[in-house]
């Protein structure tokens, strides 16, 4: 187990450092932040003023020098546009994007997972095709479209809901949410079902491949001459037997929406990291950028971490061992 | 991976939908931009000055022509040829109730070189004051280093912070250009957490949250005019499409740039209206005529065909900037015949300085006395999502020059690597835009024009190599010269200079418009500025 948990480590910091240095160059190759974040008025020598304070003036390797002495020491350096912390400023927007990748899981588990169980059940019937045809859509319509689309019906049609933005934040367990906080959920619920619609159907499909599956086994038989209702044997002996592949791509999906909840954050005004790498790549904010990636990468490695974790409990049958798979 | 264009068609799908909601004591606008910072001296860009506006004042403020009039100054006037003197309003209080003096003034120039971490200090507009005296505490000397008429507008563009709100007895402060010593200032933090946040301004800072806006709530001790608006909501709108249907569900009143695509549903709407003007924002076309040889360019000759001026006239007068503003800018923009349109100081009254006549033959006739009867080839530099339709205006340009025989090829890529190559000179000709903050024709003359030189600090975005020495020379007489209309006259001298040598090629006058509930309405200002205290509801 320990050697198994060292070995994840050691992998994780090399995919990291590789990260850095293919992002730290990159960004210096599209040019210099500078350039774009000067006032147009100023004068030549204000120009290479600032280029220098910033250290732009020092070429690229000392530059990333720098940057690696102070990221030895905890810093990932100053964000160019804000001058505040980048980790700071990641963590700002960090809870927003965390309470809309919650809600889209939730979102996409409740509809999925029994839409799925149903058409593994009806897989024969029109029912089941039905669903299969709807997850077709699911997958393939761009999230901008659907988001689009849903602010038009709920929010510019019916007006329902707020069509952008996110409520004012309550504090819980130090973190700046708006889930929790009155007429929260409104603001959430169209870009919670932007992103949870993806992953609903690609849920539905796994159930569905699953419960067929399930349905010829045995203890199903033993099940149904013992006399146990259907909706028992699907929604609790069957649903156990496939939640093993759910819970693995759940864990995966739950990382991509973190990370990648950026034009969901877009088209809804979500103040989320999305959006705020989205501005640092426009702005050439490279410490954000670097950081932003930093994080991301570590997030998925514990993701994968505790999917793993999961299976043991999960299944019983499964065991963790240093010999790598 | 994410279209603006379909987002835009899916609102245009939209009908159009009443939305009365019940007119309350808050504005909500979707603004195009969010500011980085609360600190009014973070960083001189558009949204930062335009939230600043709100909270604090300068000594000197512009109008919707930028014109300037008396803000926290009553008025000013030149005591010699090198020193302006400023009567300050006596009867003004920061928020935290202490009253405004020449000292905050001084104070805040003496802060503004120091700000941490700013990626465009306001010492652009500061670093001509090099002495200060006061009088009496309301009435501030400023004094330059050779004549500069332009003290005032310059001390437009920035704002005042007090000297006894953070502590500091503003007496005992010694002006020096290099550094006032060890004073303490407020950081950009504490405007950020509202702490600092004590300005003049019709409003107050309520709350500033990176992602998800500005509050702002009215300021009950305002010396001024008080606002219509109890409180004002700023909400970072940046995408177009968005921005455009929060209009339409009626979560924002007013909206910053709605796309051109959408003016036609949002006039249809009985509910809702669009108001534009004109902008202190030139189009134009630079073209790189200083090098002998540019490898943007390949003439049969192999020389630059950019250094001669028939060449540079007739791809000019190749241009039908009528067609470029009615076909490509939805007739929202004003063909341009010099860099500042006109009404605006330096600029020519209407009428008198026209764009040039689109004439191909003639075109084609310069450029086989020029010596390029078969033309050459040369590539356009453009930005595709800087300014409005700028890819599609570049596309129109190089189909009318390859028409008069000049090959023409684009390079259009996104703003962040555009400027950046710019400024490495990589382009022979390339197209762009300048606003004049300070709303004269010395703004684009000394930025785009003159001789970069580093010495005067002007042309500072000359990225073409073009020099003219008869420019020059009459810019820097334009620039010296105190008296308005003497300055003005020769602001207008040098722009003929500039147009008659055809070293840039102006195209059009950007158009701002603002959309919103048909119950509001507000003055189209020429610096594109949204400011919610000017914002009335419709009589």
């Amino acid at each position: 187990m320990l050697v198994y948990m060292l070995r994840r480590v050691v992998q994780s910091l090399f995919v990291i450092a590789a990260m850095v240095v293919i992002v730290f160059f990159g960004v210096y190759l599209i040019g210099n932040p500078i350039d774009i974040l000067i006032s147009p008025d100023a004068t030549l020598d204000e120009i290479e003023a600032t280029k220098a304070r910033f250290g732009f003036d020092q070429p690229i390797h000392v530059q990333f020098f720098q940057f690696l002495l102070q990221a030895s020491q905890g810093d990932l350096g100053r964000s160019f546009v804000h001058g505040e912390s980048a980790i700071g400023l990641i963590l700002h927007y960090m809870p927003a994007t965390l309470e809309l990748a919650f809600l889209g899981l939730v979102f996409s588990v409740l509809l999925g997972v029994p839409i799925g169980i149903y058409a593994g059940y009806r897989s024969q019937r029109w029912q089941g095709r039905a669903i299969m045809t709807g997850t077709v859509f699911g997958f393939s319509l761009p999230n901008f479209w659907v988001g689009m689309l849903l602010i038009l019906i709920f929010s510019v049609h019916l007006q329902w809901l707020p069509s952008t933005g996110r409520a004012d934040t309550i504090t819980v367990w130090g973190l700046q949410l708006s889930i929790f906080a009155p007429g929260g959920l409104k603001y959430m619920v169209l870009p919670a079902l932007t992103l949870a619609l993806y992953k609903a159907s690609l849920l539905a499909r796994l159930a569905r491949a699953g419960t067929q599956e399930a349905l010829l086994q045995d203890y199903v038989k033993f099940a149904r001459a013992k006399g146990v209702s259907e909706t028992r044997i699907l929604f609790v002996h069957v649903l156990k037997n496939i939640l093993i592949p759910i819970v693995s791509v759940l864990g995966l999906e739950l990382g991509s929406m973190i990370a990648f909840a950026v034009v969901t954050e877009t088209v809804f005004a979500w103040p989320g990291m999305g959006k705020l790498l989205i501005e640092s790549i426009t702005k050439l904010d490279r410490p954000v950028i670097v950081a932003y990636l930093m994080l991301t990468v570590l997030m998925f490695v514990t993701i994968n971490l505790v999917v793993d974790l999961l299976y043991t409990w999960l299944d019983p049958r499964v065991r963790i061992t240093a010999e790598p798979t | 991976m994410f279209s603006g264009k379909h987002i835009r068609s899916a609102v245009l799908v939209v009908a159009g939908i009443a939305t009365n909601s019940a007119f309350s004591g808050e504005l909500r606008v979707g603004v195009a931009a969010e500011p980085s910072a609360a600190d009014p001296h973070f960083t001189n860009l558009g949204p930062n000055n335009q939230l600043r506006r709100n909270i604090f004042e300068s000594l000197v403020a512009t109008d919707d022509q930028q014109r300037p009039y008396g803000q926290l100054a009553t008025s000013w006037r030149p005591v010699g040829p090198t020193s302006w003197e400023f009567k300050l309003r006596k009867d003004v209080k920061f928020s935290d109730g202490s009253s405004f003096d020449a000292y905050d003034v001084i104070y805040t120039v003496c802060r503004i070189p120091g700000v941490k971490d700013s990626p465009s200090l306001f010492t652009t507009y500061t670093k001509a004051a090099s002495r200060f005296e006061v009088p009496d505490p309301h009435t501030l000397i400023v004094h330059t280093e050779g004549p500069y008429p332009l003290l005032p507008i310059e001390f437009s563009s920035w704002g005042i912070i007090s000297a006894k709100a953070n502590g500091i007895d503003g007496k005992a402060i010694v002006f020096n250009k290099s550094g006032c010593g060890d004073i303490k200032y407020p950081t950009t933090a504490d405007f950020n957490d509202g702490k600092a946040a004590i300005g003049t301004g019709p409003y107050l800072l309520e709350s500033f949250r990176k992602g998800e806006g500005v509050r702002l709530k009215r300021n009950m001790g305002y010396w001024g005019k008080a606002p219509q608006w109890d409180t004002v909501v700023m909400k970072p709108l940046t995408s177009d499409g968005p921005r455009v249907a929060a209009l339409f569900a009626g979560d924002v009143d007013m909206i910053e740039n709605p796309p051109l695509q959408d003016l036609a549903r949002v006039k249809a709407n009985s509910s809702m209206k669009v108001v534009q003007g004109i902008s202190n924002r030139v189009i134009y076309i630079a073209l790189g005529s200083g090098p002998d040889n540019h490898k943007g360019i390949s003439a049969p000759d192999n020389k630059n065909p950019l250094k001669d001026v028939r060449v540079r006239e007739a791809l000019s007068i190749a241009v039908n900037r009528d067609a470029i503003v009615s076909r490509i800018m939805g007739g929202v923009a004003v063909p341009a015949g010099e860099l500042l349109p006109a009404g605006m100081f330096g600029a020519h009254p209407e009428g008198q300085m026209k764009p040039p006549t689109y004439n191909v033959e003639r075109a084609k006739k310069l450029l086989a006395d020029a010596g390029y009867p078969d033309g050459f080839s040369i590539t356009l530099g453009t930005p595709n999502d800087r300014y409005i339709n700028d890819g599609e205006v570049a596309q129109a340009v190089a189909q009318m020059w390859t028409r008069v025989g000049v090959k023409t090829s684009i390079d259009a890529m996104t703003s962040s690597t555009f400027f950046s190559r710019r400024n490495k000179f990589e382009f022979a000709a390339y197209l762009a835009g300048w606003g004049a903050s300070t709303g004269e024709m010395g703004s684009p003359l000394k930025a785009l024009v003159a001789t970069a030189n580093k010495t005067t600090g002007y042309g500072a975005t000359n990225k073409t190599g073009y020099s003219n020495k008869a420019f020059d020379e009459s810019l820097a007489r334009a620039l010296s010269t105190v008296d308005d209309k003497e300055r003005e006259e020769l602001l207008r001298e040098t722009s003929r200079t500039a147009m008659g040598d055809w070293a840039i090629i102006p195209l059009h006058f950007e158009v701002t418009p603002w959309a919103m509930k048909a119950s509001i309405s507000y003055k189209p200002r020429v610096d594109q500025y949204t400011l919610p205290a000017d914002v009335t509801s419709a009589k």
